[in-house]
Formats: C-alpha cells, sequence, structure tokens
C-alpha cells in the first residue's frame, strides 16, 4: 500500500468514524419543528415559542437555556409531573435537550400581554411581586426571581412576558404536590401560603411585564 | 481599663473556638447593630472577663405579646408634603443602597439585605424598633451615640465605606442621614420609645448542641446557600453587573467591624430569616453551623485596625468571631485587607 492510499483510506476511515457524530448532533430547531420520539414542540407551544394562554401552554422564546433544559429533565425524571410533557420528552437525550433548549432560548421573546382592565388586581400583584408579605412570610418574588420577574439564570426562571394562565397552574401544581423540581424547595414553601387571589393577581401582573428591562431613563 | 462597664453576660460558655471569649446575647447587624445598648443596663458582671466588649450585644427581646409584633404604617402610604419626600427618599436609600449612596457604599450590600422587607420585618432588626432605642450608650465607642452617629457607623462598616469612592461614611449633617431618620421615625410611628421592643434586633439563639464547626457549616451552606449565595459565597450577579443575591464573604461583602462577622448575630439572623421564605427551617446546630462556615472566611478588614491586627483583635473583638485567627488556608484572618 503506497502513501497516498494509505492516506486515502485514513481519510476515508475518518470520514466514517465521523460521519454518525455529525448525523446525531441533534439540531435544536428541528426537534422543536419535527419532534422526537414525540410530538413537535411548536403543536403546543406555537412556531415562535410564544405559548398559548388560553390553553396554558408556556412561552419558551427567550427562557433561560439552563433552566429550559433542568425542566425538560425535571419532566423525564418524574420531579415535575405533567401528562402531556412526560410522552414528548422521553426521546430526548442530554444532547437534545441541551439543543431544543439553546434553540428556543435564542428566540426573540414576544410583546408581554396587557394587563386585564382590573387595575386593583394588578396593583395587588404588583404588591405581592415588589414587596411581597412578609407579615405571612411571603417574599417579594422579585426577590429570587430578579427584578421586574425577568428571571436569575439558571435556577430562577423569568416571569415576565409569560401567560398567566401558566403561571396561575404552576403555583398551584406546587400547592398540590404534582411539583417538586425546585431548588431546597424555596417556591413549594412561597406557594403554600399564596391564597387564590394572591395567585390570580401576581400572575396578571407578571403577564403584563416586559421580559426586557426598560430603557434607562436619561 | 478605664471604664468598667458591668457586661450583661452569660457563663462562660467554651463552645467557641476561642475559649476566652464569653457569650454574649445577641445583637450586632450588618447595617443597625447593637441597637438599644442602653437597654443592655446593669447586669450581672462578667466575673471571667472583665474587658470591654466593644460590640456587646441586645438583651434577649422579650416575646411578641398578644397583639403580636409592632406594625409599621402600610407600604406606601406616605405622607404628604416635603416630609414625605424624605421618607421614600429614606427607602429608597435603604432598599437601593447600591445606587442611592453609592458615594459611600464599598461593598455590593442593600441594608435592606439584612433588614428584610425594607426594615419592617421583626427578628431582622426592624427599623422601628431601633428608632426608639437612640440615643445609647454604646460600648462599641463609649460614648452615647445619636441615631446619625449610628448610621455613620453601619457605613463605615456594614457597607465597608473605606473602600467607597468618597473613602468614608457621610459625613454628620449629610442629607442623606436626615433622609434616613425620616424613614425610620415614619415606620416607628406609634411605636413606645425606650421599650425593649418584642422582634427588635435578631434572636438570641441558645446554644447550639455541639459547638459550633465551620466544616459542619461548609455542608449545610452548599446544601442550603450556595443556590442563591453561589458555591464561593461571592453572591449572584445580574447581568448588568449588580447584585441579585448578595456576596456573604470576600471583598463585596460586610466588613470585620460589622455586627454580622460575629457568629452568634449571623446565627441568629439566619435561623430566623434564612432561607428566604423558609423561617426557622434550618437547626439550630445548623444555624449555628452555617454562621461560623460564612464567618471563618476573608472579608474586608476592620476600619479601627491602625495596623496592628492583634492589638485591634484583642481590643475589639471579644465576642464570637474568628478574626485574628487561622483560615483554612493557614492565612490570619483579618490580615489580608488590613490597612
Amino acid at each position: 500500500m503506497d502513501k497516498t492510499t494509505r492516506t486515502l483510506l485514513a481519510l476515508l476511515l475518518g470520514g466514517i468514524a465521523l460521519a454518525p457524530a455529525w448525523a446525531a448532533a441533534p439540531d435544536g430547531k428541528q426537534i422543536a419543528t419535527q419532534g422526537l420520539g414525540g410530538a413537535p414542540c411548536l403543536a403546543c407551544h406555537g412556531d415562535r415559542g410564544q405559548g398559548s394562554d388560553a390553553a396554558g401552554f408556556p412561552r419558551l422564546a427567550g427562557m433561560d437555556a439552563g433552566y429550559l433544559a433542568s425542566q425538560l429533565h425535571a419532566f423525564k425524571d418524574g420531579t415535575r409531573q405533567n401528562p402531556v410533557m412526560a410522552p414528548q420528552v422521553q426521546g430526548l437525550d442530554d444532547a437534545a435537550i441541551a439543543a431544543v433548549a439553546a434553540y428556543y432560548a435564542g428566540l426573540p421573546v414576544p410583546e408581554p400581554t396587557p394587563g386585564p382592565g382590573n387595575s386593583d388586581l394588578l396593583e395587588q400583584g404588583r404588591i405581592l411581586a415588589t414587596r411581597g408579605r412578609w407579615a405571612d412570610d411571603i417574599p417579594a418574588c422579585e426577590q429570587c426571581h430578579g427584578p421586574g420577574g425577568r428571571g436569575i439564570p439558571p435556577h430562577f426562571p423569568a416571569l415576565a412576558a409569560q401567560h398567566a394562565g401558566y403561571l396561575e397552574s404552576q403555583i398551584r401544581a406546587w400547592q398540590q404536590g404534582q411539583r417538586h423540581n425546585d431548588p431546597n424547595g424555596l417556591m413549594a414553601a412561597v406557594a403554600e401560603r399564596l391564597g387564590e387571589d394572591d395567585i390570580k393577581a401576581v400572575a396578571a401582573w407578571f403577564a403584563s411585564q416586559a421580559a426586557t428591562p426598560a430603557p434607562a431613563k436619561p | 481599663m478605664k471604664h468598667h462597664i458591668p457586661l450583661n453576660a452569660l457563663p462562660r460558655s467554651g463552645f467557641t473556638t476561642r475559649a476566652r471569649r464569653t457569650t454574649l446575647a445577641l445583637t450586632g447587624v450588618p447595617v443597625l447593630i447593637a441597637l438599644a445598648l442602653s437597654a443592655a443596663g446593669p447586669g450581672q458582671a462578667a466575673q471571667a472577663d472583665k474587658r470591654v466588649d466593644y460590640q456587646a450585644e441586645l438583651p434577649k427581646a422579650p416575646p411578641a405579646g398578644g397583639s403580636g409584633y409592632f406594625t409599621p404604617p402600610p407600604h406606601g402610604a406616605y405622607p404628604d408634603g416635603p416630609f414625605g419626600a424624605a421618607v421614600k427618599r429614606g427607602e429608597a436609600l435603604f432598599t437601593d443602597t447600591q445606587h442611592a449612596a453609592a458615594a459611600f457604599v464599598g461593598n455590593g450590600l442593600n441594608c435592606s439585605n439584612c433588614h428584610i422587607d425594607a426594615g419592617r420585618h421583626p427578628n431582622s432588626a426592624p427599623l422601628w424598633a431601633a428608632w426608639v432605642s437612640y440615643p445609647a450608650y454604646r460600648k462599641k465607642n463609649d460614648h452615647v451615640n445619636s441615631m446619625e452617629e449610628r448610621l455613620r457607623g453601619c457605613f463605615t462598616y456594614s457597607m465597608n465605606a473605606q473602600a467607597s469612592p468618597t473613602g468614608h461614611a457621610p459625613e454628620p449633617g449629610d442629607p442623606l442621614l436626615t433622609d434616613l431618620q425620616a424613614y425610620m421615625y415614619w415606620l416607628a410611628k406609634g411605636a413606645p420609645t425606650g421599650e425593649k421592643m418584642p422582634g427588635r434586633g435578631y434572636p438570641k439563639l441558645a446554644a447550639p448542641p455541639q459547638p459550633y464547626s465551620p466544616e459542619r457549616g461548609a455542608k449545610v451552606y452548599a446544601a442550603n446557600c450556595a443556590i442563591c449565595h453561589g458555591d464561593d459565597g461571592q453572591g449572584t450577579k445580574l447581568a448588568d453587573g449588580s447584585y441579585a443575591f448578595p456576596p456573604l464573604w470576600g471583598q463585596d461583602s460586610f466588613n470585620w467591624g460589622a455586627g454580622m462577622h460575629r457568629v452568634n448575630t449571623a446565627a441568629g439572623f439566619i435561623k430566623a430569616n434564612m432561607p428566604l421564605g423558609k423561617p426557622d427551617s434550618l437547626s439550630l446546630q445548623d444555624a449555628w453551623d452555617v454562621a461560623a462556615f460564612i464567618n471563618h472566611q476573608e472579608r474586608p478588614g476592620d476600619p479601627r485596625n491602625q495596623g496592628d491586627l492583634a492589638a485591634t483583635d484583642a481590643k475589639f473583638h471579644k465576642h464570637q468571631c474568628y478574626y485574628g485567627e487561622a483560615s483554612d488556608h493557614g492565612q490570619i484572618l483579618g490580615a489580608d485587607s488590613a490597612h
């Protein structure tokens, strides 16, 4: 075998060896649009990752990739119980989860939903969000979810510009024990002290907040 | 000894790493330390150790009465006019100290980091209980302090003013100090002057079942605190560089003169208030251990150190702390950042 042949053979074999790795590199967008062993994400979360308030599907666009990945793992391991999501994630390995999380994290965040006409409700929500209610040992939501509820990656997700119906459903999921994937049980401890009025108020307020900070005043 | 101050001291406990230290009741706060020392009053003279504790603590707060804790005016119910404007400015200084008082802040903290709910929360050194306790004699500086001087001390120690743009606390008469006092006065509306109010300072904890241990505390920290304060205690920053969760040690935290560097003070704060939303969730032992771990780390120097750490230690650190002791890395704590 001459040198040229050996080189060609090496290239060929090398190419064969590498090809499966290329083929296996998961494509986040492809998973989002076609699914991977489950339904395509966009079927519920929308073509721009915007979700649906009416149906209770959260926006994924612009959420922190680390947070999204941790939730997909939680659906897989059952620490976040959800009958819709559980079957969708079983075909996703770590690399696929990372890829699809990164895809959604990179999408632009849709405009927030305008607040309801009920200004009292929004004001109650604003107070809980920004000050909490310490007489009941409820910290301000912002203390962990960041100013304006824009999130503190990777453990504390953005609440701003998230759908109110989804936010409400998740607080109730903590109250009812369907979610226990929060770090140190921090959210469960707070959720159990929130009443129905509080839940509606704080969800409405965060849904109406922009996901990016307002420009600084001159 | 020029001033022989009777100490309101408990019997020597021997559970600190510094056996010569006396176990004292709790106080000291990162920002409002040892409020109402006048209330410390003449207690039993400490037989074992007659040296003055320059950072003596508040006696134990009485329990909340039938009506519970004092309730300050509702959030946002500010008075009208120029006084109301001062109250609002004071609140902003207190909750956004990083920006509102940037000239005098040499670390990454806000007053409200350790005075929860903007200084309203009982057992988190509430401002309403502090306001009615001054003027007060303080062993820390051995004279009667006005509230203004007390607040300057907050900047000097808890806010580490020595590393601030101006390099010092606000001068007496600075409008910033007036605004902070307006906020305190407003919060204390109806509070009884001179009374030891339930919920003031931080709760005094019973001694831990075992001597507190930074080694055990490291595990408590990793399990309960690191998610917000970071694996390395340096807090969590937002994209704009501001702190979302405050640093607990290192150059952006409170200095060696702040009340919170005392293990007992930090333990009381932690037990009553940490993690946020889960008050009183740590065991007594865990609270002491994690306080020891946090305070067995390097932090900005004690501004009172004139170049002799041993003398500073001997004069100002006669309490449960690690100033002047060896760190895990073999360095003398307090030495790296000494003047």
